[in-house]
C-alpha cells in the first residue's frame, strides 16, 4: 500500500471518540428536538467510523457489514423520530424538549 | 499522503460536528452535519471501505439530511434559538464535563494498550489486497454469517414504515394522544372518583 505510511489506526479511534463526545455534549446541551436528533446522528457516525477502523485493524470484513446494519437502524430511527416530532410540532410549533413531559410519572 | 487526507478530513469532521452543536439556526446545524458526514465518508475511502463511503454519501447526506431539512422547512422552526440562556443553571458546565469524560475514557483505554487497541498487527488495507473487493466481501458475509440479522432488519424497516404512516395519519386519535394535555385533575378529584 502506498498510502500506508504514517497514519496509525488509533488516530481514527481518537477522532471517533472526539466526534462521539461532541455529539453527546450537544445532546445534553441543546433543547431543539431536531438538533438533538442531529447530535444522535453524529454519535452514530462516530461508532461507524470505529467499526470501519477495527475492521481494517483486524482484517475482518464483518465490521463493515455491521456498519450496514447501523445505517439501516439510523434510517428507521430518523423516519419514526421525525414523524413524532412533526406530530408534536403541528400542535405546538415552539415546543422544546423540556415541554414534552407527558410521559413523566 | 494518507496522513494529509486524514488530517484534512478530521478537521472537516470536527468543524462540522462543532457547527451542529453550536449553530443557533437548525438549518445551519443540518448543513454542518453534511460536512461531518462527508468527512467520515472520506475517512472510509482512506480505509478502503469504498462501498460504505458511497452508501454514506447517498443515504446519510442524500436522504437523511434532506429529510431533516424537509421537516425544518415544513414546520417553520428555522428561527434562531437563543443559545445564551442557560435554562437549567449549571447544565452547560455539567454537560461539558460529561463530554470531556466521554472523550477521555476511550483515549485512556487506548493508551493503556500502547495505542494498539486490538493486539493484532495493523494490517493496512489487506481486505482490499486479498483479491476480494469490499462489496463482494460485505455481500458474502451479509448472506451467510449475518443472515438472521439481515432478515430482522427487513422486519425493522417494515415496522418503521407502518409507524411513520400511523404517526402522519390525520385522525383525531393519534394527535390527541400526543399533545395538548387538558388541565391536570387535582389529586383531590382523583381520590374522589377512585
Amino acid at each position: 500500500m502506498l498510502l500506508a505510511a504514517g497514519v496509525e489506526p488509533s488516530w481514527y479511534l481518537i477522532l471517533a471518540s472526539a466526534l462521539f463526545a461532541i455529539g453527546a455534549t450537544g445532546l445534553l446541551v441543546r433543547r431543539n428536538p431536531l438538533v438533538m436528533f442531529m447530535c444522535i446522528e453524529l454519535m452514530l457516525n462516530a461508532v461507524t467510523l470505529t467499526f470501519v477502523t477495527f475492521s481494517r485493524m483486524l482484517d475482518d470484513i464483518g465490521g463493515q457489514a455491521v456498519v450496514v446494519f447501523v445505517l439501516v437502524v439510523a434510517a428507521a430511527e430518523v423516519v419514526v423520530g421525525l414523524g413524532i416530532i412533526v406530530a408534536i410540532m403541528r400542535r405546538r410549533p415552539d415546543a422544546t424538549a423540556d415541554d414534552l413531559a407527558l410521559l413523566k410519572g | 499522503m494518507e496522513t494529509f487526507v486524514f488530517f484534512v478530513a478530521a478537521a472537516i469532521c470536527l468543524a462540522g460536528a462543532l457547527g451542529v452543536v453550536l449553530s443557533s439556526n437548525p438549518v445551519h446545524s443540518a448543513l454542518s452535519l453534511v460536512a461531518t458526514l462527508f468527512g467520515v465518508a472520506v475517512l472510509f475511502v482512506a480505509q478502503n471501505a469504498h462501498f460504505l463511503a458511497a452508501v454514506q454519501v447517498i443515504i446519510y447526506a442524500g436522504a437523511i439530511v434532506v429529510l431533516f431539512l424537509f421537516v425544518i422547512m415544513l414546520l417553520g422552526v428555522d428561527r434562531a434559538e437563543d443559545l445564551r440562556v442557560d435554562p437549567l443553571v449549571g447544565q452547560r458546565a455539567a454537560a461539558i464535563v460529561v463530554g470531556v469524560a466521554i472523550f477521555a475514557l476511550p483515549v485512556a483505554a487506548l493508551a493503556t494498550t500502547g495505542w494498539d487497541a486490538t493486539g493484532a498487527v495493523a494490517n493496512l488495507g489487506s481486505v482490499a489486497d486479498s483479491g476480494v473487493t469490499d462489496v463482494e466481501g460485505i455481500g458474502r458475509v451479509l448472506f451467510t454469517r449475518y443472515i438472521f440479522a439481515l432478515e430482522i432488519t427487513s422486519i425493522l424497516l417494515a415496522i418503521a414504515v407502518v409507524g411513520a404512516v400511523m404517526l402522519a395519519k390525520k385522525g383525531p386519535k393519534p394527535a390527541d394522544m400526543i399533545v395538548d394535555l387538558p388541565e391536570r385533575p387535582s389529586p383531590a378529584d382523583e381520590e374522589g372518583t377512585a
